[in-house]
């Protein structure tokens, strides 16, 4: 049983390991260990297209991050005291954002606002001033950041429902029967129990947004995430610059995942 | 400011995010499975059944989806199982959640970077090498289903792992002595006591794991190379090569229905087994 679990745990991180290590490989070939050597993550940092694609992805995960932990943070909150048929309509709408598959969320996003926007495009071009160039609405960093935000902001508003649940309610109920503001209850009561769960939330929604492929597969435009740009060079074939990148970006959500855990153990605690 | 006024107030930004970002996309994809292609691609509105007449064009996704979709969990279900009750029942206590935590963490980073890890392993010069060197030659294992079975399997371990252990670990131990003072043998236990008790975090395990499979494409664009090809990969070729989107949408639609056809039918097998559905988070 033990020597099992061993080996499950081998086969979990072996793949993850030998990516680690070829990216420390001094040789051209990725398969065949020539020394050590650190220049292919030089050879990763100095080239302009990662840095453009770390760049984009960087910026779209932190305002799809900040948007979903903002508005989903609301959202949960003004759930806690509202039934009905709007709750239903939240909780359906919740569901099937997390059911429907990333790939057919990408397609829809790509399909639906390319339709709205050539609905809307004629439009602004009508109201702008004659000889000025209208802007023109297209497929691009807005388009990643609103989809990345949907889908964020559903997993925002089930970590901070989670919290809330577990939330002690007489404690709201005391602040208010001692006469502070609705606002004044927020800011004092509940924002500081629920701020772990809002932390760990924002920390999650940037590495999904971070790491996800397919939503912006569809919807990038002419943008190129660093996850887009890892999986064309993977279809060239396969580079140890490719393994120094896979490394950073391994790393980095470590990094982030330890971090948002370590605040949602903090916030357990703090609850009991 | 009535309560109620404030909390509609609060409501509003998500509402909107959620109308314009998913109901609107996923009704245009409704709508668009009905119409037509455009001469150059792209979308002509009419109303039609055609793109639905013609999914048998794409019958090989389809087969190709509903079969290794569900052998996939099964198989991750199969792996996971012995672990999850390794790690609920019999480890140390002291090591426990540190242990798990090891089996949650590769789950949360980039999928797209550790299926490209067994790009690395099973090509050429990856474990077909190795075996060489034991005398076992000219075996192939990349671009093939095994290849794609492995990396559904390496990525989705973790998802079937948790709930199990969740449900494993809720089990009240004074059960298994019970059994056993009973003179049970230790599988009799395990198959009257253990296993049935286990059933709702097999059940939302493989839930997860089989929702995620039928929309993959990362790990068979990457492991199945072109031969061993998902619903997904027909998607994406249907929007991104030809353009296709009336049929694409089609295709889409189809997919959905089916998800939640099967898990319905799923869900109400696992109640009839008299089992509860515990929702378990992931973090």
């Amino acid at each position: 049983m033990r020597l099992y679990s061993i080996f499950v745990y081998l086969f979990l991180y072996i793949p993850i390991g030998v990516i680690a290590i070829f990216s420390f490989n001094a040789g051209r070939h990725a398969s065949q260990f020539q020394g050590f050597s650190t220049q292919w993550y030089g050879k990763a940092l100095n080239n302009p297209f990662v840095m453009d694609a770390l760049q984009t992805s960087l910026t779209v995960a932190f305002f799809a991050a900040l948007f979903a932990s903002v508005f989903g943070t609301m959202a949960a909150v003004a759930l806690q005291g509202i039934k009905g048929p709007v709750r239903t309509v939240f909780d359906g709408l919740i569901y099937i954002a997390v059911m429907i598959p990333g790939i057919v969320i990408g397609i829809a996003t790509l399909i639906g606002l390319v339709t709205l926007f050539d609905l809307l495009n004629p439009a602004i071009a009508a109201l702008w001033p004659e000889g000025v160039t209208a802007p023109k609405l297209s497929m691009g960093m807005g388009s990643l950041i609103a989809a990345h935000t949907m889908f964020t902001m559903a997993l925002v508003v089930i970590i901070v429902r989670a919290r809330l649940a577990g939330m002690d309610r007489s404690l709201t109920e005391a602040s208010s029967d001692l006469y502070a503001t609705p606002m004044g209850t927020f800011r004092q009561v509940t924002l500081p129990m629920i701020l772990p769960g809002v932390l760990a939330g924002f920390l999650l929604s940037f590495t999904f947004s971070f790491d996800d492929f397919i939503i912006a597969f569809f919807v990038a435009g002419s943008e190129t995430t660093l996850p887009i740009y890892v999986f064309s060079s993977i279809r060239r074939g396969v580079t140890p610059e490719i393994n120094a990148i896979g490394t950073m970006v391994l790393a980095a959500s470590l990094i982030l995942l330890v971090t948002a855990q370590i605040l949602l153990r903090r916030g357990e605690k703090k609850k009991t | 400011m009535t309560q109620r006024t404030r909390n509609l107030l609060l409501l509003a930004p998500a509402g909107t995010w959620f109308l314009v970002m998913l109901v609107v996309p996923l009704t245009v994809v409704l709508v668009f499975s009905f119409g037509e292609r455009g001469a150059a691609g792209g979308y002509v509105p009419a109303f039609t059944l055609e793109q639905y007449a013609n999914l048998p064009a794409r019958w090989a996704a389809f087969k190709n989806t509903l079969i290794l979709a569900p052998v996939g969990t099964v198989a991750a279900l199969l792996i996971a199982y012995p672990l999850a009750y390794y790690l609920a029942v019999r480890a140390n206590p002291k090591w426990k959640t540190l242990l798990l935590v090891l089996v949650i963490v590769p789950f949360w980073t980039s999928i797209l970077i550790r299926s490209y890890a067994w790009i690395f392993l099973l090509g050429g010069r990856g474990i077909p090498a190795l075996l060489e060197l034991i005398g076992i030659e000219g075996v192939r294992l990349i671009n093939t289903p095994f290849a794609v079975l492995v990396g559904i399997v390496y990525g989705y371990l973790p998802l079937m792992v948790f709930p199990i252990f969740v449900t494993l670990d809720r089990l009240d131990k004074r059960l298994l002595e019970a059994s056993s003072d009973l003179g049970a043998t230790r599988l009799r236990t395990f198959l009257q006591v253990t296993l049935p008790l286990s059933i709702p975090g097999i059940a939302t395990g493989s839930l997860l794991v089989f929702i995620l499979l039928m929309g993959e494409y990362l790990i068979p664009a990457l492991l199945g190379g072109g031969k061993v090809f998902f619903v997904g990969n027909a998607l994406v070729d249907l929007f991104l090569q030809s353009r296709n989107w009336a049929f694409g949408s089609a295709v889409a639609a189809t997919l959905v229905i089916i998800m939640l056809v099967t898990v319905t039918i799923y869900m109400r097998l696992i109640s009839k087994l008299g089992a509860q559905r515990e929702d378990v988070s992931l973090m």
